[in-house]
């Protein structure tokens, strides 16, 4: 069920981390034991850009990632996934390395390089063995400034383009709903929109287009730089500056995202296609990491979610048997507001208002009950451990370097976040559950299933080929 | 740019192996970096291994340990992991299945402690029985959602007639609803030996210590009789097998291959090269670059040779309007006889193999994938220096293995394909 997280990639990922999936594992965060010294060292650039580089001798080898501030909250109406676009369009190709140079020129050297674009952000990685470090830093620095839009080259992505939207949301029944509770959720904010655009949009976008994004967003005062792995940072930092400080500051791309209003009162949608079983979404419009509240309900989600001890998978899982997959995700590391929602795919045979109605009273055992002190500890556990956890793997270490960064938290919020959910208790997560988990805050997305439209039968139909 | 040298190719990974009275094999990787240790065990059965018209029992058996043993129920478990933020997972795959735990190094006697109970006791409760059950019925009507799913179940049952690996890993409906109880103990008691074992524990643990664990927590697992095990080959696609299967999408989702190769195939690196530069090699492969790169026709296609303890399945999959799948098969087609008629260049095969060698690191940079790894060296018996010799193996393929390969492997006549979609409007000529 959907990883609900508004990310998708250039290409489909050919290893173990999934194209949906990343921001999932993110939302749990805090910082390592600071014995362990895995603090980036920190340099901003003559020209703004932002340099986190973090030494981790493990094995022989780094992520580079370059992120920069634009994603599809930077577009505007009538241009949905034009940052997405121009993602695509990054690997065509400059005057220096021309199209298919950079992904050959990286993959002979052993490594592997794709690019993802979520709401608030786009960013490009190259995982490699360390000591080619600086040829990805070359290349990247060298697409940040003489992208060569080619009309040609873009009508032809387009269509792929086109291909990845059929694939993600046209023909993918939670994908679709997801879609559509955003829509429904945010009226006026870019939030509206999905990161993959729309067909009249991706139709009627043009080159001018791309060029004015690229020459607005692409600048390094609007990009953060993370490398982490087996690197020497003091050794590192000289050919950074080398490769990026010639590159001139651009325009600081200052854009007014008016907040999106307050929610008066319930809104739902239904979404009918073929599908075999229904899906049940229910989304709260909640502050993000900058508020105090942030703490208690990044808790309630790992309360609700996380693990198989968890109170969703326990409730509508085990006991009641009415969802095959249940799950709650708190949007916490957004740069504007965004969602606390429940999913759940239904299991066949139940109602969706059952499901329904599962939720509610969860909900309002929430709104009832403190917690026990064990179950608070164990939700504190999980977050610390999975902070470790995810540095085990470099790529994702920096993804949330780079994500914080993006998102205008700063990295050093992962420490703070630790110190202070530490502090909260089992009346703060009741308070904000009070608060925010209420039906006039609330959006109800429902998937009903349409049977086939010719054949009724649960099992596909079989057809000879003609020779 | 500037001048570099090659890669410095080969892992620096040299495991301590073990194996214990009674039988189970112990690899052990220190790394102290993080202090945090997965545990991973492997154990030799799998789906291909459910009895003749039990599709589904090894997967049922591997979901039912973690609910519940003679020592603590489904919730306990899951609490006690929980509580130190640890994971414990059992997956069934078709020729082996895991179960893992990875936590704190704080927690690691904890997490020896869930597994030995998972492995050792489980209880098969019969309330638990009836709901994982229930659960994999609807998760198999669920993943007829997914048109990926649904071309790659019915390309295995073209591909793999009258073969284990016929059926999905989570089995049939029809073989589900007659599994019972009984089934599943028999299962497990035959197939769940100490001796059918392989654990792989990487992390902020000593060798020592790490044994110590294992033969605190396993030592009593009573050693028995292995399983006989039949290999069995595929039988030759004698002409086309052709399945359109009617949904109502916007895209037609394309699987096309035929059978493959096992992974102790002598020779699996030059399959390996070859397939990179078909369809393997991301955007730099043929494939990518004709269908999607130029002809603008699809988000993602790839090529596969899955190579397993039997000889496995070679497909290339892919999605594309409806419009357009007959030109996509056409294409998919016309790149597999290209790879078999001539060689391939010479920069086609040095791009694969440096990518190939200097790639390698990347599939051992975390516990987790490091561990996964080691258990499957093991299991394939590729021997400790294959982390060595991997990259020997394919510095050495030539530009002959290669075209030998392809013509060897690969059948741009006899195939299967299935497509799912809109199957009246995609009018498929193939």
């Amino acid at each position: 069920m959907p990883c609900v997280a508004y990310l998708i990639m250039k290409r489909p990922a050919l290893h173990h981390y999934s194209t949906t999936c990343l921001l999932a594992t993110l939302l749990a965060f805090t910082d390592a034991a600071p014995s362990m010294a895995l603090e980036p060292l920190e340099h901003v650039l003559s020209n703004g850009m932002k340099v986190l580089l973090v030494e981790v001798p493990k094995a022989p080898v780094a992520t580079v990632q370059v992120w920069y501030r634009v994603g599809s909250r930077n577009e505007v109406m009538g241009r949905a996934g034009l940052s997405h676009m121009l993602e695509h369009m990054m690997f065509k190709g400059t005057a220096k390395y021309p199209k298919g140079a950079f992904s050959r020129i990286i993959r002979k050297n052993g490594g592997i390089d794709n690019a993802f674009t979520g709401q608030d952000f786009t960013a490009y990685f190259e995982n490699l063995a360390a000591d080619r470090v600086e040829l990805a830093l070359e290349l990247e620095a060298d697409r940040m400034q003489g992208l060569i839009l080619d009309n040609n080259e873009f009508t032809t992505e387009r269509e792929v383009v086109k291909e990845e939207r059929r694939l993600r949301s046209e023909d993918d029944p939670q994908g679709a709903l997801v879609e559509a509770l955003f829509a429904q959720t945010f009226l006026s904010h870019p939030y509206h929109w999905p990161v993959i655009g729309w067909f009249a949009d991706l139709d009627a976008m043009s080159l001018d287009d791309l060029q004015r994004h690229y020459d607005t967003f692409y600048s390094p005062n609007n990009a953060t730089l993370v490398v982490v792995g087996d690197i020497k940072a003091d050794t590192l930092l000289p050919t950074i500056k080398h490769l990026f400080e010639p590159i001139p500051k651009g325009p600081s791309p200052k854009q007014t995202i008016s907040a999106e209003p307050d929610q008066r009162g319930e809104r739902r949608i239904v979404l009918k296609r073929e599908a075999q079983v229904p899906s049940v979404m229910m989304g709260f419009r909640v502050p993000n990491y900058s508020s105090d509240d942030a703490y208690a309900l990044g808790l309630l989600e790992s309360i609700l979610s996380d693990g198989k001890s968890s109170r969703l998978y326990q409730s509508l899982v085990h006991d009641q048997k009415n969802s095959l997959s249940v799950g709650a995700e708190y949007s916490l590391l957004q740069t504007d507001s965004g969602l606390f929602y429940f999913y759940s795919l239904v299991s066949p045979g139940a109602k969706v208002e059952a499901v329904e109605d599962a939720l509610h009273r969860e909900i309002a055992k929430l709104h009832n009950e403190l917690l026990s002190d064990l179950e608070l500890q164990r939700a504190k556990n999980q977050v610390e451990a999975s902070r470790i956890f995810e540095q085990d793997s470099n790529f994702r270490h920096a993804m949330l370097l780079g994500q914080l960064e993006s998102i205008g938290a700063g990295w050093q919020r992962a420490d703070q976040f630790l110190e202070r959910m530490r502090t909260v208790t089992a009346k703060d997560i009741q308070r904000v559950a009070r608060q925010y988990l209420t039906q006039d805050n609330r959006t109800v997305g429902i998937l009903i299933p349409l049977p086939p439209k010719e054949q009724e039968a649960s099992l596909p139909s079989l057809q000879q080929g003609r020779p | 740019m500037t001048g570099f040298s090659e890669p410095g190719f080969a892992a620096d990974i040299s495991p301590v192996k073990i194996t214990t009275p009674n039988g189970i094999t112990v690899l052990v990787v220190e790394q102290h970096f993080l202090p945090i240790v997965e545990i991973h065990a492997l154990i030799k059965t799998g789906s291909a291994y459910d009895p003749p018209e039990k599709a589904g029992l090894a997967n049922l058996t591997a979901s039912l340990l973690e609910e519940g043993t003679t020592t603590r129920s489904s919730k306990q478990l899951a609490e006690q992991i929980d509580f130190v933020g640890g994971a414990l997972e059992v997956t069934a795959h078709e020729d082996y299945t895991t179960a893992a735990a990875r936590v704190l190094k704080k927690d690691v006697d904890l997490g020896f402690t869930l597994l030995a109970d998972i492995l050792l006791r489980p209880a098969f409760p019969p309330q638990e029985f009836d709901r994982v059950r229930s659960q994999i019925l609807g998760e198999i009507i669920s993943d007829n959602d997914d048109p990926g799913h649904v071309a790659m179940k019915a390309f295995n049952q073209l591909v793999f007639h009258n073969h284990p690996y016929r059926w999905p890993v989570n089995g049939t409906e029809e073989a589900l609803n007659k599994l019972t109880l009984a089934d599943v103990q028999a299962f497990y008691a035959k197939e769940y030996l100490p001796n059918q074992v392989i654990f792989a524990i990487v992390g902020d643990i000593t060798v020592e210590h790490a044994t110590v664990l294992v033969q605190t927590h396993f030592g009593a697992w009573k050693k028995g009789p292995a399983p006989a095990r039949t290999v069995k080959k595929p039988a030759a696609i004698g002409k086309k097998a052709v399945q359109f299967i009617e949904k109502d999408l916007t895209q037609s989702t394309i699987v096309l291959g035929h059978s493959g190769i096992s992974r102790t195939n002598p020779d699996f690196y030059a399959v390996t090269v070859m397939n990179h530069v078909l369809g393997a090699g991301g955007f730099s492969s043929r494939l990518m670059d004709s269908i999607r790169d130029k002809q603008g026709l699809a988000y993602g296609i790839m090529s596969h040779y899955e190579a397993r303890a039997m000889q496995g399945s070679f497909w290339v999959n892919l999605q594309t309007k409806t419009e357009t799948t007959n030109q996509a098969i056409s294409g998919v087609l016309a790149e597999m006889k290209a790879i078999r008629e001539a060689p391939v260049t010479d920069q086609e095969l040095a791009e694969a193999k440096s990518f190939l060698m200097g790639s390698f690191p990347l599939r051992l940079d975390s516990t987790a994938k490091l561990a996964k790894v080691l258990a499957q060296v093991e299991f394939f018996g590729l021997g400790f220096d294959y982390f060595v010799q991997y990259p020997k193996w394919i510095e050495r393929v030539t530009k002959e293995d290669v075209q030998r390969v392809a013509k060897q492997y690969l059948n741009p006549q006899h195939y299967a394909l299935v497509v799912v979609g809109n199957i009246a409007k995609a009018k498929i000529r193939h």
